[in-house]
């Protein structure tokens, strides 16, 4: 069954980009242009929320899932697409050309990360992660100077090769299983018996190169080294699209692959658990060592972010150790953890960069040092940050708080105490290289009394992000709530 | 049950520091005044709980003024409020606390707006921590702490103050990681986030594979940090050093408390029977924070680090008396609580005055102050002599409960050597009190002070309310301890004793 109507978000989004990109030629006011994608992009979400809470349905003959799952990440690449089209008005508007073609590949990508939470078929995985993809390399080139183009460069030179590793991981799995439909790889998986798997080590080998072709995605060690460089050069708007979207697209279809296609037998997603335990944990430690050092904000936020997909894959780990035997609610605290961790993960770091684009385009650096006296020069901007800041800690009344706690809750339930403890340690040593930034700006003398001004899109971006770590913050119930029904996709 | 009082002594100073952090337009008068207002209603509000609290008998171990609201159903957290015995005396000592610091720091001019707006955050957070009885609220009040030292020790301090205020972050939050992981463990153990009904349940509700005894230890060390527990303490002579006077008040007064109220109200009475067999390593602990505190603050130059050690040695007597595991130790640990927190409180707040209308806190440059400052010295040798147990003031009754309560008890063999070696400290205590007041005050007169002023008006308002408090607890302390005991009584219930 084709069921086109189920599509509608997506074919919004692909239908505004195009919008977009026609308008720039007539419209000589640039200001519509972000208007017409955030008006798009409300529509869109409007018809996904409409969907939430139905039965889970198939479309295009079993390609892509319509359930509470895909729904939740589709509201949630929506929300950053427009949090993101919103602070980058001001960037955009400093262009010379081609600023509908910037709003029309925000969209696309968006579109891209749509589809990926969707999808349950590799061969459709790979091509909405390469329409993702593509749509981010172009927008890191976007400033077209040398830090820009090279880490473009640098992006599409280690993203192509993790997408043909994905691809090899793939086609492993194809070749030892006959399928490419996620639920047929789990039943002919299951069908297998263990010395038949260890006898032909191919499918192990298969799901280890989808395991690091989907690390580059999410900044998982060591698939991280892309981060930092690319971090830094590309356009502040679009690393903080890089560091939200496409890692929450990321772990979005590898919870779906590994949850739907290698979740039973136990002995196989025990392994892949500890696999993710011990990325997870590397992940964490190494990312957040490195950000100790950083003297470059967005460098410094692009360590907090492998740090950050650290303990995302706690959540990851999780699923693998759940023992399917479980019957109680517990069983899904591994994915409405994840769920909700990304949720907050999302808007904090988005605020965080907002602020980040507020401040640096006015004082013209990304030097930390160059925050010194923001509490004196812009005190709600320096306030925002540091809210965002503590909520990266995981410290309360942010929104950080209640998703570690959370997402900890899960693994320490299912007998990952020890990545539990790493992972609380961690969260210490973050703490010191977020406060330095607070430091600098509370403490630090100000190099000018001039106050720093920001645009209204700015603001306004910055009150959202920050109103949603907050409220997720003190009262979380509604969006765990909304976690836990995703969480429980696949139950019929 | 109709007003929730708990919440509004919690948030009312929240709600002042808002109103001073966003109000437009306000004067550093209108500043002060806010704050006084926002934290003198809490002050009034405990003091009315104090008198209406039910002490009958039958309501001894139940919690009063219960609020109960549903949080985070998927977590089965509640926004769960209520004191008993044991967490009313620091609610009332925080809020005693939270006014007095306001007026200490009338005289603070340096971005007042902030230091008043993160000062009455802190005291919301602290009041917090005493009053929720479900895990996670706990935790979210103990961690909220953090911020507003963070600011309060690094913009307001002196000396190494950036240095201080990230070690003590640091510090706690390593702590608190525990102390995370052992809430999580006691989660998905028992499946409740309520302290008094895991409390009930006793250790029966632990039924995996996880040993009670881990759980008591990764929830131990937040508590121990914070206490502090010798080796742990070495943030302390640092923050306490380098924080402003009021601060160092309100984390000598009351931030330390947190952990000695958490061991009492998680770690005994969920774990009691692990507290009963790791009681000796533990009080060996206490004695040796009792004698190693007393003889490095026999060192110290610096008053404000002197008095700062000192309070590693005096909590030393509260982990003593909480693992002598006796009813009469356990009732005097919460009394020394109270008793350490006004006392060292005055202590701070007279340093404070010394060094504010001095000029000076080396002990080796002080001197002869008797002279240009007598009502100061009155009430700091008051704090003093109370500090190292004179009758009559409430340092003699908590310290004498811990020591008569710990060597009577009959539950760690050999408590009484233990008791005998802490009760040593007391002498060190007497030693390095006795030579500070006689640095500061007496010898002959310098000429360099001879402009230092005594005491204002606003001073001796608060000295006195100290002073008074202290001798009030000294003289009668069953003012406090005929509700301690009502609070202690359900744990000795779970001891067995």
């Amino acid at each position: 069954m084709l069921n086109f109507e189920l599509l509608i978000p997506e074919l919004i989004l692909a239908g505004v980009a195009i919008l977009v990109i026609l308008l720039d030629l007539v419209l000589k006011n640039k200001w519509w242009l972000a208007a017409v994608s955030i008006a798009g992009i409300v529509v869109s979400a409007g018809f996904a929320i409409v969907m939430w809470g139905g039965d889970s349905e198939s479309i295009f003959f079993g390609m892509m899932a319509v359930d509470n799952f895909a729904i939740f990440f589709k509201l949630l690449f929506l929300v950053i697409a427009a949090l993101v089209i919103l602070a980058s008005t001001d960037y955009v508007s400093k262009l010379k050309r081609f600023q509908g073609e910037y709003y029309a590949l925000v969209l696309i990508s968006a579109l891209g990360m749509m589809l990926m939470a969707a999808t349950t078929e590799l061969i459709s995985i790979y091509i909405a992660l390469e329409l993702t993809s593509i749509s981010l390399y172009i927008l890191v080139g976007f400033l077209k100077d040398p830090k820009s183009t090279e880490a473009s460069l640098k992006y599409l030179l280690l993203g192509a090769v993790a997408s043909a590793v994905l691809l090899f991981g793939m086609a492993l799995i194809f070749g030892f299983t006959g399928q490419t439909q996620l639920g047929d790889i789990a039943a002919a998986i299951q069908s297998m018996s263990l010395s038949g798997v260890l006898a032909a080590p191919g499918l192990i080998a298969g799901i280890v190169l989808i395991i690091a072709g989907f690390g580059f995605k999410i900044a998982a060690v060591p698939f991280h080294m892309w981060v930092p460089d690319v971090y830094e050069g590309a356009p502040t708007p679009v690393t903080a699209y890089l560091s939200v979207g496409s890692k929450a697209a990321g772990f979005a279809i590898l919870l779906r692959v590994f949850f739907s296609a290698f979740g039973l037998p136990d002995w196989l997603s025990l392994d892949w658990g500890l696999v993710f335990a011990i990325l997870a944990a590397i992940g964490m430690t190494v990312g957040n060592i490195i950000a100790l050092t950083q003297t470059n904000i967005k460098r410094m936020l692009g360590y907090s972010s492998i740090a950050q997909a650290g303990y995302l894959m706690v959540g990851l780990a999780t699923v693998g150790f759940v023992s399917p035997v479980l019957s109680d609610s517990s069983v899904f605290a591994g994915q409405s953890g994840l769920l909700f961790f990304l949720a907050s993960y999302a808007l904090t770091n988005l605020g965080a960069f907002t602020a980040i684009i507020a401040i640096s385009g006015k004082v013209d650096s990304d030097l930390i040092s160059d925050y010194a006296g923001m509490g004196k020069r812009a005190p709600l901007l320096a306030l925002a940050l540091t809210l965002c800041l503590i909520s990266l800690i995981g410290m309360p009344p942010a929104a950080g708080f209640m998703a570690k706690f959370y997402i900890f809750s899960g693994a320490a339930q299912h007998g990952l105490l020890w990545l539990v403890i790493i992972a609380v340690i961690n969260s210490v040593i973050s703490a010191y290289y977020y406060l330095r930034v607070v430091k600098v700006m509370w403490l630090g003398k100000p190099a000018s009394e001039t106050k720093v001004p920001s645009s209204i899109a700015l603001r306004v971006a910055l009150a959202l992000s920050c109103f949603g770590v907050l409220v997720m913050g003190i009262i979380p119930g509604f969006v765990m709530k909304l976690a836990e029904m995703a969480a429980k996709m696949f139950v019929s | 049950m109709d007003f929730n009082y708990l919440t509004t002594i919690i948030f009312l100073p929240a709600v002042g520091a808002l109103l001073i952090a966003f109000l437009p337009r306000l004067s550093s008068r209108g500043i002060r005044w806010l704050a006084a207002v926002f934290t003198f209603i809490p002050l009034v509000l405990s003091i009315y709980l104090f008198t209406i609290f039910d002490r009958s008998a039958e309501m001894a171990g139940v919690m009063q003024f219960e609020e109960s609201l549903s949080w985070i159903p998927a977590i089965n957290a509640n926004y769960h409020l209520g004191v008993d015995g044991l967490s009313l005396p620091l609610v009332i000592l925080m809020a005693f606390l939270g006014f007095l610091v306001v007026l200490i720091s009338w005289k603070i001019d340096l971005r007042p707006r902030e230091y008043f707006a993160w000062l009455l955050l802190l005291e919301t957070s602290i009041l917090g921590v005493f009053c929720s009885l479900d895990l996670l609220l706990f935790f979210l009040f103990w961690e909220i702490e953090v911020i507003p030292m963070y600011f309060l020790i690094s913009i307001w301090g002196t000396g190494r103050r950036e240095y201080s205020a990230i070690k003590y972050v640091i510090y706690t939050l390593f702590g608190s990681a525990f102390m995370l992981a052992g809430i999580l463990s006691l989660y998905f153990t028992t499946g409740s986030l309520n302290m008094v009904e895991i409390a009930q349940g006793g250790l029966g509700m632990i039924q995996t594979a996880m040993p009670a005894a881990a759980i008591f230890f990764l929830l131990l060390v937040g508590f121990a940090v914070k206490l502090p527990v010798f080796p742990l303490h070495t943030w302390l002579p640092d923050a306490h050093t380098d924080a402003p006077t009021a601060v160092s008040v309100v984390l000598a007064g009351a931030l330390l408390k947190m952990g000695g109220y958490g061991m009492m109200r998680i770690c005994v009475s969920i774990f009691p029977g692990v507290a009963q067999d790791y009681a000796l390593p533990l009080i060996i602990l206490a004695v040796i924070s009792v004698l190693y505190g007393a003889a490095v603050t026999l060192r110290q130059t610096d008053l404000k680090r002197l008095i700062a050690y000192s309070s590693i040695s005096h909590m030393g007597y509260v982990l003593l008396g909480v693992f002598a595991l006796g009813q009469v130790s356990m009732t005097g640990a919460a009394l020394q609580m109270f008793s350490h927190g006004v006392i060292t409180g005055l202590l701070f707040a007279m340093a404070g005055l010394v060094m504010h209308n001095a000029g000076e806190r080396d002990l080796r440059k002080l001197g002869g102050l008797a002279r240009q400052m007598p009502i100061i010295v009155v009430v700091f040798s008051i704090a003093g002599v109370a500090s190292l147990g004179l009758p009559t003031t409430s340092g003699f009754a908590a310290e004498f409960m811990v020591f008569v309560g710990s060597f009577s008890s009959t539950v760690v063999p050999g408590i009484q050597v233990a008791t005998i070696l802490g009760v040593l400290g007391i002498v060190i205590t007497a030693g390095y009190i006795l030579w500070m007041l006689q640095r500061v005050f007496y010898g002959p007169p310098l000429k360099q002070f001879d402009k230092a002023k005594d005491a204002s008006i606003l001073d001796r308002v608060y000295m006195f309310a100290f002073v008074a408090v202290i001798m009030g607890v000294g003289i009668y302390p069953a003012i406090l301890t005929d509700i301690i005991k009502m609070g202690v009584a359900p744990i000795m219930g779970l001891l067995g004793g």
